[in-house]
Formats: C-alpha cells, structure tokens, sequence
C-alpha cells in the first residue's frame, strides 16, 4: 500500500515497480527475470548485496555477488555454499533475460554494493546494508539516482546519530591511558565493524599489538590479505594473562560476558556498535564503556542518502520503518514499509536486546 | 562543558568505586579553574539554582521537531531529557554556537530569569554534542544521578595530592564553589584554606567488628559497653556564627549535611559543641524500628504529618567538642562524663545519652547482647543492634582504627532458601552468575510452591561463586535476557543459607516482605530443597507480639568462650 499516489513519476513501457521487484517470503523477486536478492531460503539465483549472514545464506544454485562478497561466503560457509558463483565488479551492469543489474559501493563493509536493477526505463536502487561516511576498509558509498529507492530503517529514527567515530576511537585509547594494568575488551561484529575499529585505532596511532579473539582471525586475515594494514595483531589465545594488562583485545559482542574473559586482568567491557548510543542499551548489556560506532548510516545518513537519490518512491525495510516511512511522506515521497522478515537478525548476539551487526 | 559531559558519561557506566574515583581525580587534574570547580560543586550537589521542568523542556523540542518523530522517538528512548538530547536537530540557518562553559552554565542558571531560561538554553543546546546536551539537561533539570556520593568527589580532590580525604572533609565547611582554593591547596601550590563555619563536621571514628573468640583475649575492665542503636549514626554540631546567628547541623558519618531532612532534630540542638549520636525516631518514649526511620527517610519532603508521626531523636554516644574546646584527645571516660552534663542541662526530650551496659566479664557481656530486654534496653530492645565496647582511656581518633572501639553485632538471623533465578553480575564479575533470587516454601493453589523472598549478592567467597555459577550454567531450566532460571524442586536444587538483618512489609514483593541486609552465609549442598524454611517463619517476625520462638527465624547462634 502506498502511502500516498505519486503522479511525478511516469513509467515508461507501463512498468510498474512491483511488476519489477515484489517483496515475498523468500525476499526481494524480481519475477520477469527469476532472481531473488538476499533470499534468506535457497533460490534458484541470488543477488547478494554483502557477506553479513542474515543478507548472505547458503543453499542456493547460483549466487552473484562482488568477489569478497562470495569469499566471505566461502569463508564461513565453506566451498560449496553454491551451486555456481558469478563474480560482478563495481559499476558492471550484467544482463539477466529483461532486466539489467549493476552493483555500485555502499560503504557498509567490504565488497558490500547496492543492486540498482533496471527494466523499461525504471530503476530500482535495492542498498542492502549501506553507511554514509568514511571507513577506511572498504569502497565508500555512492548514491544512486533511482525511481525507487530500498532502504534500510536499522537506525531510522532521529535519535540515532552517530556523531564522529574518531571521539570514540580517542575515548577508548584515553581509557587504556588512564587504566594501564586493565585489559580493554572492545565487543565487535567479527566482519566489517572488528576491522574497521581495528584500522582507526591505528589511524589514531596506536601501534602496541592488538589481540584477537579466535572467532575473528580468519576474516580478518583476510582484510590484510586483501591490502588494508592493520599492525601488529596477536590471538588472545595462549597469551599469558600478564601481557593482557593494558592490552586492547577485540572479540565478538557475545564473547564480552564469556567465561572466555577470565582469563583478562580486570577487564574493561567495550562495545562498538550504533546501540550505544541509547543508554538503556548499553546498561542492559552491562557495557562499561559503550563506543558509538557504526556501518549503518543514522538518521541524518538515511535522511540525506534518500534525498539524493532522487527517488520519488522510497520503500523502507528491517529496522524502525515506520518513522522513515512517516518523513519521506512528509517530505514529498510515496513511502512503504516493505515487510521483509529475517533482517538484522544478528548471527552471533545469542539472542540478547540489540543487533550485534550495527 | 563537553569534558565535564564526558566525565558525566563515563561515571554513570562505571561500576567501581575506585574506577570512579581515578577518573574524578584525571578530569581535575586534567581540567582548570574555575570548572573544575564548579563540576566539584555539581558532583557534590552544592550547586543551588531553579530546577527546570521537563515541559519547558518538551516545548523546546516540541517547537523544533515533527510531532510524530518525536512521539516514536521518545517512546523508544523512554527518558525525556536523553530523548531530546539525541535529537536536538541544531540551529538552522546559523552559524554553529560555541560550546558553553560549565561555569557560564552555572552562573546564568543562579542568576537568569525564568522568562529568559528557554532561549538560553535552547543556545546552550545548539553548541553541545549528544553527550554535552544530555549532561546540560541532567543538570538542569536536578537530575544528575551518577553514583557518586560527595565523600567519593571530595575524596577525588584529595588524590591530586598526598591529603586525606578527611582533612579535605574539615575545611569543607568553609568553601563555596568553584573552591579555587582547596584545589591550590591540595596541589600544594596555597594555605590550607581556614574553616570559618560555625559548625562544621569533623571525621567520624568507627569500630571494628569483633567475634566472641577474640574477645577473650582482651581485658574486659578496660572497656565500657553501650547499646548499638539501629539507627543513622549522625554528628550534631552547634555554634554561633560571629554575626551571632545560630548554626545547627545533622551530619552522615561521611559527612553529608542532612539537617534538611530533620529540621525537628535540628531545631533543638540548642547547644555549642559536636555530639556523636544515633538519629532514632522515638514515639512516645519507644525507640521504633530501623523500618519506621526508613519511612520517613523515603520521603521527598518533610511535612507536618511526617514530622509529628516520625519524631526524630538523637541518642548520644560521644561529645568531641563544647564551645571551643577540643574533647577529641582526652580519655573516652572524660569524654562521656561531660557529655552527660551537657545532655542534663539541655533538658531536651529530643536527645539522652545511650545507657551503658554493665558487666564484669564476656560472658555477661553476651547474656546481655542475646537479650538485651533484659539487660535494660526494655521495651527498645527490638532497635538494639548488638553493643558497642570503647576502651575507658582512649582518645576519640578518626577512621577506623584497630583496637580502642570494637562493635559486637548481635548474630543475624538465618533462613535456609532455595535458589530460584541468578542473574549476571558487573564488572569484574560480568562472566559470573552473582545475583541470586532465592525462595522458600509456601501453600499455593497445587500444594508446596516456592516464592522469592530476597535477592543477594554478596556474603560467599571467591572460591563459592565460582562453584554456584558452575551449578547454575548446569542447571539451567530457562532463559531471560541476562537471567537464568535454575531449577528448584523438592528433590533438586541448591539451598542457601541466607542471613539478614531484619524483616519489613512490602508490596512490592509477591511473599510481601523484604529483607534487609541478606547474604549468603553458607552453601547447603547437603541439604535437598524440601527442607528449607517456609513462608510462615519468616511472617513470624513481622509480627513480633505473636512470638513463638520454634517457627521464628532463628538468629545463629556461636559459642561463647
Ligand atoms: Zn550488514
């Protein structure tokens, strides 16, 4: 249902938008060309906009994705997470029957792209996952003038803005400062968020070893394999709990209430995630310093990013539609909330209040 | 302002005290005058300005955002002062503010009118980040809680430099923000400043626990007894301004001023000295329970109904000064000796001496401390706490030293309960189950069931947790967010020995009472959970007159040598 009747926009060939993707329970279908983007059941071919699990399944017969996106996947699912695998570059349009797909940059993590799908004229930007502003360890976002324009809402509301990753960065390294024999332990999403934090810590000019929980050796090699430097890194395993004192170590969100974190001497906890920013969220996970860092965009990302799309329509997806969905109504755009389900559904919070993936 | 947010932000998520306390400490090392000075005084709640109300702030918001965002907004956030903070949009079509100064935000709150506040602070809004926004409103709208007391500020300063946290607590009576120079002072760069206040508080002497078995090794003629009184343990001090005004104050034994809360105590310290003393409520002549003093502690204002119901008393211990002169350094006998003169001649049925409790030898000492109705407490024996031993010649020292004064706590009682829930600690303990819900048995609808009756968390060792978060984490019979459900049926489950202090109504509770002061005292692994105590025991001692001593809650009894 649209909220309101746009008459600006004219399809050509009488093309409608839902003639060329249409929500269903599997996810986004295009139906004239037999593809699915980020199904979360096996289809017969995926799009897949980037490697975060609840967007990047295993199952399906033919996956097209950016080379690290397929990797990531390989990584973690093994190497027959697919019946066949297609490699896209960005800004590479690849043909499929009718309809024309071209993958550009969202900024959200490596290898992450928005699909802008197009048929008869119309253009529908489908972003995935995306983030406005500088990451040093992935392709930054590009907007993409579109008819329609498919939004993430993680962060749709105006409480959410994310301010400057650096403050958070200079706040954490002021604590190793102030708290020299206590171990910092930073909860971070193992792929994206860990290396992200892990590049802005050096950037800030930390150069002491940072140590790793095992769940994040093998992606983050990766990133280093792929060029991003990242210094000295040391698995946390078989450390002795002397050399922790003072140490930064970086470990999945879920790991920071582990028995895995006696071994530390007093530990910190840390959590780098756009959650912090609401105090009631940071409390009810017992974070002691909370760092407001995150790969979505915030409120005035997903404010910004819409208008420059141009998009006449707007339909918002996983997270607070209803407050996105209610500005681009009042800022002149027939909106919708699309009602995906099997989104930002973090794969490794167990369950406990906020996405670990953000 | 954006360094003081900071330190704000960072306290309220920090659990320990000594963290708290080395990040006071940085921030005024780190921070000049005068803010530093006047985050001191906002830390210590020494600042004093017309409070905000929230709708003034609702309509600042309201004015610059779209209704249905802010509605969805706060809904989700669920505090108005955060909720503002984070979405406060900035000034349109301006050039950024400058962030304001803590002190300028001080400074105009005391002296801006109540017309001009809403455009002042709208400006200070405009030039903060989320977390300066969010401590501004804190600030202003008088709801800066952090957990930090004033003693933990104060003793923040004295780190700067070697002083102790007492002698910082001595000349603050003194000071007024953005005390310039107690921080010259503490930094060894000025004079200590001078205490020029009438009466001001002096540091407090405590006593050290003692059990029966040590006792026996000290000589019972070189000490006096007296009740322990279950109370507030305050420091009434009065004197006469050099404008011949008179001062009279109630002091915590940290030092906080709460006169305010007991003008009726407060306006009968007709006296020139400080007395060491206990803050009672006494109705007609009977000494009520620490639950009666808590009602009236709870409530936000002191009405006339509160003060004719809850009558506040001071029972005093000690006399440390009379009019100039110091009576710290001289024996506790001298010391006692003047304090019951002054007491007789200020005829104030407000305020008697605590009696003293003769005995001879230890074994007197506890016939009278396991019944202290006997031994004359009378009919304020229930407020009787246990004893307090002071040696007859020793000087009034402050701190806690070992040896002059001992405190001979009357033994807890017990209740054997089953764990039913265990929650997460923080902190150091973040990895352990260390909060423990625990229950006992009462008749429900289906036979025997189990209801909470308290919550504790401290009272094992190190070696204990350790043992009950491996028997929670394997006996888990469901989840909640950071809670786990442990099972607990009559053949399975761990029951704990649980000691308290006392007992009180609350309807907060399904069992309908609370406990005060519960810890674990002991693990009963050998004991299955069919066999703890039952709901009634403990409803028993709610209702002292209805005494039928073999269902009571039995106090835990120790040997005497
Ligand atoms: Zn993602």
């Amino acid at each position: 249902m649209l909220s309101r009747i746009d008459t600006k926009t004219t399809y050509l060939g009488s093309m409608r938008p839902q003639d060329l993707l249409v929500p269903t329970a599997a996810g986004l279908c295009c139906p004239i060309a037999g593809f699915h983007i980020d199904p979360v059941r096996g289809v017969d071919r995926a799009l897949i906009t980037h490697g975060h699990s609840d967007h990047a399944r295993p199952g399906h017969r033919a996956v097209l994705a950016t080379r690290e996106t397929l990797d990531f996947m390989r990584l973690r699912y093994g190497e027959d997470f697919a019946g066949a695998t297609q490699e896209v570059r960005y800004g590479e349009t690849v043909r499929l029957g009718r309809v024309s797909v071209t993958f550009r940059p969202a900024g959200h993590v490596l290898g992450s792209a928005q699909i802008a799908v197009a048929a008869n004229g119309l253009r529908i930007v489908a972003s995935g996952d995306y983030k406005d502003v500088a990451d040093p360890t992935c392709a930054p976002f590009e907007p993409v003038p579109c008819d329609v324009f498919i939004t993430e809402a993680t962060f749709g509301l105006p409480v959410f803005r994310h301010g400057r990753p650096q403050d958070e960065i200079a706040k954490l390294l002021q604590s190793v400062r102030l708290f020299p024999e206590r171990a910092h332990l930073l909860g971070a999403y193992s792929l994206g968020k860990a290396q992200r934090v892990l590049a802005m810590i050096r950037a800030a000019g930390y150069d002491r070893p940072i140590y790793l929980h095992g769940a994040m050796e093998t992606l983050t090699r990766y990133y280093v394999a792929r060029g991003i430097d990242l210094g000295d890194l040391r698995p946390v395993r078989g450390a002795p709990k002397a050399e922790l004192a003072g140490a930064i170590a970086l470990c999945p969100p879920s790991a920071l209430k582990d028995v895995w974190t006696r071994r530390f001497p007093d530990p910190v906890t840390a959590f780098a995630s756009g959650w912090m920013r609401v105090r009631a969220r940071a409390r009810q996970r017992g974070v002691e310093l909370p760092l407001v860092i995150s790969d979505h965009a915030d409120w005035d990302g997903l404010t910004a990013t819409v208008a420059a799309t141009g998009a006449g329509e707007v339909w918002v997806t996983h997270g607070a539609e209803e407050a996105l969905v209610h500005w681009s109504v009042a800022n002149g755009r027939a909106a919708r909330p699309l009602g995906l389900v099997g989104y930002g559904e973090e794969d490794d919070a167990q369950g406990e209040a906020g996405g670990a993936e953000a | 302002m954006n360094r003081f947010a900071a330190l704000l932000d960072r306290l309220a998520y920090e659990p320990s005290r000594n963290a708290k306390l080395r990040l006071m400490t940085a921030y005024f090392a780190a921070t000049p005058d005068p803010e530093r000075g006047y985050a001191l005084a906002a830390l210590t709640g020494a600042l004093s300005f017309q409070h905000a109300k929230p709708g003034l702030i609702r309509t600042l918001v309201m004015e610059r955002t779209d209704p249905v965002l802010f509605a969805l907004s706060y809904d989700y956030v669920g505090d108005l002062s955060e909720t503002v903070a984070l979405m406060w949009p900035g000034p349109r079509d301006a050039a950024p503010q400058p962030a304001p100064r803590l002190s300028e935000v001080v400074g105009a709150l005391a002296s801006l009118g109540k017309a001009e506040l809403p455009r002042r602070l709208a400006q200070w809004l405009d030039g903060l980040d989320e977390t300066g926004r969010w401590a501004l409103l804190k600030l202003v709208t008088g709801a800066l809680r952090i957990g930090v007391s004033a003693r933990l500020a104060k003793t923040a300063v004295a780190a700067l430099g070697a002083t102790e946290p007492d002698e910082v607590e001595l000349v603050w009576p003194g000071l007024a923000p953005p005390y310039e120079d107690l921080f010259a002072w503490v930094e060894g760069r000025g004079e200590r400043p001078a205490s020029r206040d009438a009466a001001p508080f002096r540091p407090v002497m405590l006593a050290h626990a003692v059990e029966a078995e040590e006792l026996a090794r000290l000589d019972p003629s070189a000490f006096l007894a007296e009740w322990k009184w279950d109370g507030i343990r305050v420091q009434a001090v009065a004197g006469t301004r050099a404008d011949g005004r008179r001062v009279a104050r109630l002091y915590s034994r940290t030092g906080e001023d709460i006169s305010g809360s007991f003008p009726d105590l407060a306006d009968a310290l007709r006296f020139d000295g400080a007395i060491d003393g206990e803050l009672l409520v006494v109705r007609a002549g009977r000494v009520q329970s620490f639950n009666v003093l808590q009602q009236r502690l709870n409530r936000k204002s002191v009405t006339a109904k509160l003060l004719a119901e809850h009558p506040a008393h001071l029972r005093a211990y000690d006399l440390l000064v009379e009019g100039t002169e110091d009576l710290r350094a001289r024996p506790f006998t001298a010391r006692r000796a003047r304090l019951e003169a002054l007491v007789a001649r200020l005829a104030e049925p407000r305020v008697d001496v605590s009696r003293l409790v003769p005995f001879a030898t230890w074994e007197e000492l506890a016939a009278a401390r396991a019944d202290p109705e006997a031994a004359g407490a009378g009919v304020d024996a229930e407020a009787v706490e246990g004893v307090m031993l002071k040696g007859r010649e020793t000087p009034y020292l402050p701190g806690r030293p070992k040896g002059p004064w001992w405190k001979w706590k009357r033994d807890p009682f017990v209740v054997d309960a089953v764990l039913m829930y265990a929650q997460r600690g923080s902190g150091k303990r973040s990895s352990f189950y260390s909060d423990y819900t625990f229950g006992v048995w009462t008749e429900g609808p289906n036979g025997d069931e189990l209801v909470p009756v308290g919550k504790a968390y401290f009272g094992f060792t190190d070696a204990e947790l350790a043992e009950i978060d491996r028997f929670v984490r394997r006996n888990t019979v469901n989840r909640f967010g950071p809670v786990r459900e442990v099972v607990h049926e009559a053949e399975k489950g761990l029951v704990l020995e649980v000691a308290f202090e006392g007992l009180q109504r609350s309807t907060r509770h399904k069992s309908g009472i609370a406990m005060r002061f519960p810890r674990i005292s002991r693990l009963r692994w050998d004991k299955p959970p069919a066999q703890a105590d039952r709901l009634e025991a403990l409803e028993r001692l709610l209702r002292p007159d209805t005494e039928s001593v073999s269902v009571r809650p039995r106090r835990r009894d120790r040997a005497v040598p």
